[in-house]
């Protein structure tokens, strides 16, 4: 364990910790995203406000948004690790051929 | 050698279009909505944009030309914005918001490079998923892709100044450049939609609410993350951070 290797564990720990607080300490809530408060928001101010422009396309529902989620944080870490993996080979190589 | 090496960078600029053009975000509480900003706000803020996109174009093609070596890096912190801001995560105000990712590639790049890292997300989130818009494109880039990372680079640049350690740096950066991205969001709102009492300054207070106030806990977050990220490249791609320059100061 290095210094470093602690001191990444902690952090880690520690966002974790920030995370789940809102969900043990506010209990009704389905915790929406906030854009649907803005929406309800902008109705308030301006209730003659009426948006002019639709999305292009919208997912059928909560499901097939989930996959779209996935599919995104999935793919972004596997380009992330790779380029982490290929680091770490590359240094613990390099120590090899040094010896 | 070189031709493994030319081979691999095609490989991963292979990734990350593969994933750029597959996938896309669903942010419930990042931008604002498709059709929700009135039409000349929407030509005002993205002509703000135009001059920081040609010059996040030029910044990269030049870190590209004169430091091939980095690729990698920009990749992943580009791999980085996309994941970040996949994660929706409940906030003290009981709605869900997220991380934007875009401070660590301020930081490492500079400023206007996440520019164009940020509107590529942006457009694929605006066309996939139905979040944030075309409409509002210009708006969003200017808060994400924009106003965040100028106040990363700036605050990471105050703190080396000063002599503050470098995690300590990253930290603020990241940190304050995310609730920045969420306050430009609210006076974006709020210019757009004065309310009939208290005009500017009361729908202001209003969208501080819904926005900064969730995201609070969130930027914390996203500091956090930046620097365990920041230190991970420390410890292994010590030769493409002095070629940016991170190491020296």
């Amino acid at each position: 364990m290095t210094k470093n290797a602690k001191i990444v564990i902690v952090l880690l720990l520690l966002v974790v910790v920030i995370a789940v607080i809102p969900l043990l300490f506010i209990h009704d809530s389905e915790f929406g995203g906030a854009d649907g408060a803005a929406e309800d928001a902008i109705t308030a101010i301006n209730p003659n406000y009426v948006a002019w422009a639709e999305p292009i396309l919208e997912p059928p529902g909560g499901e097939t948004e989930s996959l779209l989620f996935c599919l995104q944080a999935g793919l972004g870490a596997s380009v992330f690790g790779y380029g982490f993996g290929y680091l770490v080979a590359r240094k613990k190589y390099k120590k090899k051929d040094e010896k | 050698m070189t031709r493994t090496k030319t081979e691999r960078r095609i490989f991963s600029l292979g990734v990350i279009l593969a994933f750029v053009f597959g996938t896309a975000t669903i942010s419930n509480a990042m931008h604002i909505m498709e059709g929700y900003l009135p039409l000349n706000y929407c030509i005002i803020w993205g002509a703000v944009c135009i001059p920081f996109l040609v010059a996040g174009f030029f910044s990269i093609k030049k870190t590209l030309a004169k430091h091939r070596k980095t690729m990698l890096i920009l990749v992943m912190a580009g791999a980085y914005a996309f994941v970040l801001s996949a994660l929706k995560i409940p906030s003290v105000t009981g709605s869900s918001s997220h991380p934007t990712g875009t401070g660590l590639g301020a930081i490492l790049f500079g400023p206007s490079a996440m520019a164009i890292i940020g509107i590529i997300v942006l457009l694929f989130q605006a066309i996939l998923l139905a979040h944030g818009g075309l409409t509002t494109l210009g708006a969003n880039t200017f808060s994400m892709a924009i106003a965040g990372p100028f106040v990363s680079y700036a605050i990471y640049k105050l703190c080396r100044s000063v002599k503050l350690p470098k995690s300590v740096g990253v930290f603020l950066a990241a940190c304050l450049g995310d609730l920045f991205t969420y306050c430009v969001t609210a006076v974006q709102l709020a210019m757009a939609h004065p309310s009939e009492v208290g005009g500017f300054r009361a729908s202001l207070i209003e969208f501080l609410g819904i926005f900064a106030m969730t995201q609070v806990p969130l930027a914390l977050i996203e500091g956090l993350v930046a620097v365990v990220v920041m230190l991970g490249l420390e410890s292994y791609a010590k030769p493409e951070l002095t070629e940016l320059g991170y190491m020296e100061v």
